[in-house]
């Protein structure tokens, strides 16, 4: 059973309550077609359990395959900088056919960054050093394509459907308390 | 599968065209050979850019990589260069799979290698072995366990 290593943490681009019964963790790389497909899916539930559900999401871009996504991830980690992680997360997402080197740039800039300082941070080492972080933790446990989910923890084996991610979810929540 | 303990059998066998890779060239280094069933096919293609992707995580660890099918060099040539591979891929072509069956890797029914890991030290020893089904991406995890077992005994 693969486990995830480390746990949520401080450094984790997080969403919903932090004492949530049940957790959603993802592995993404914001070139890869199935987390595109997976993104409404994941959005969906998250808008939907609220504060029943803590969210976060962790970068594993698959560089070699989608020569963008290291990139991306970079500058969604720069928008975190600005408090902005998850609109860059959901522009990036969402306009995944038109991702460029330049379309990056035009995102930033929709979502309202500071552009000078968005430049600073993309070209910031340290950016690259977490992204890199989230991926060997990725590796560690147990992921080995995207996405990815771990559901408190475990890794989810399922389909990447609403009902099938939800079940999962349910089931982990039922179970809290009894363990 | 060999046992844990014991000493690997040594290979040569061809990357590319023109190049051959044996045992004996990662002496004093961990070493993983990753058998796959085939090139081109759909979860090998994940497990091997999957691999690619960490051979910095794996010189971290003082090991290199090798993957082991029985497609020929140029089979293997023309994916590597597709996949922008940085890691060889040897062709287990001629006698077809030797090298897998001394690994017990190899699968009489279908002919191809099996999805098998294996982890040696840098004395040749095998530390760590793994067999997976053909249609699942082992992943990597245990890999990086190994080797940071070995690492840690020195």
């Amino acid at each position: 059973m693969s486990k995830l290593k480390p746990p949520i943490t401080k450094l984790d681009h997080v969403r919903g309550n932090a004492n949530a019964p049940v957790s959603l963790v993802e592995y993404g790389d914001f070139q890869c077609p199935n987390c595109g497909e997976a993104y409404p899916i994941v959005e969906e539930i998250v808008r939907e359990l609220g504060h029943g559900l803590r969210f976060a999401y962790r970068h594993f871009p698959l560089s070699t395959a989608h020569p963008l996504a290291l990139s991306a991830a970079i500058a969604a980690e720069a928008a975190g900088r600005q408090r902005k992680f998850w609109p860059m997360h959901h522009i990036i997402f969402e306009n995944q056919q038109q991702l460029s080197a330049e379309a990056l740039w035009a995102f930033a800039e929709t979502i309202g960054l500071d552009m000078q300082q968005f430049e600073k941070d993309i070209n910031d080492r340290e950016l690259e050093d977490k992204v890199d972080a989230d991926f060997e933790s990725g590796v560690r446990s147990g992921v080995n394509g995207t996405p990815t989910f771990f559901i408190n923890e475990i890794r989810y084996n399922g389909g990447y459907d609403r009902d099938s991610i939800m079940a999962a979810l349910q089931k982990n929540t039922a179970n809290h308390g009894s363990i | 599968m060999l046992p844990i303990g014991s000493a690997a059998p040594d290979f040569r066998l061809y990357s590319t065209p023109d190049q051959q890779h044996s045992l004996k060239d990662y002496s004093g280094k961990n070493l993983i050979l990753a058998f796959y069933p085939a090139d081109w096919s759909p979860v090998c293609g994940d497990q091997v850019s999957l691999y690619n992707e960490m051979l910095q995580l794996f010189r971290k660890e003082n090991a290199a990589i090798v993957g082991i099918s029985v497609d020929g060099r140029w089979c293997h040539q023309a994916y590597m260069q597709s996949r922008n591979l940085h890691f060889p891929l040897l062709a287990d072509f001629e006698p077809k799979g030797a090298v897998a069956k001394a690994y017990g890797a190899y699968d009489e029914k279908e002919g191809l290698c099996e999805r098998a890991l294996y982890v040696l030290d840098a004395g040749g020893i095998v530390r760590w072995h793994y067999l997976s089904p053909p249609s699942v991406n082992p992943g990597a995890d245990g890999i990086l366990n190994a080797l940071r077992k070995i690492n840690a005994k020195k």
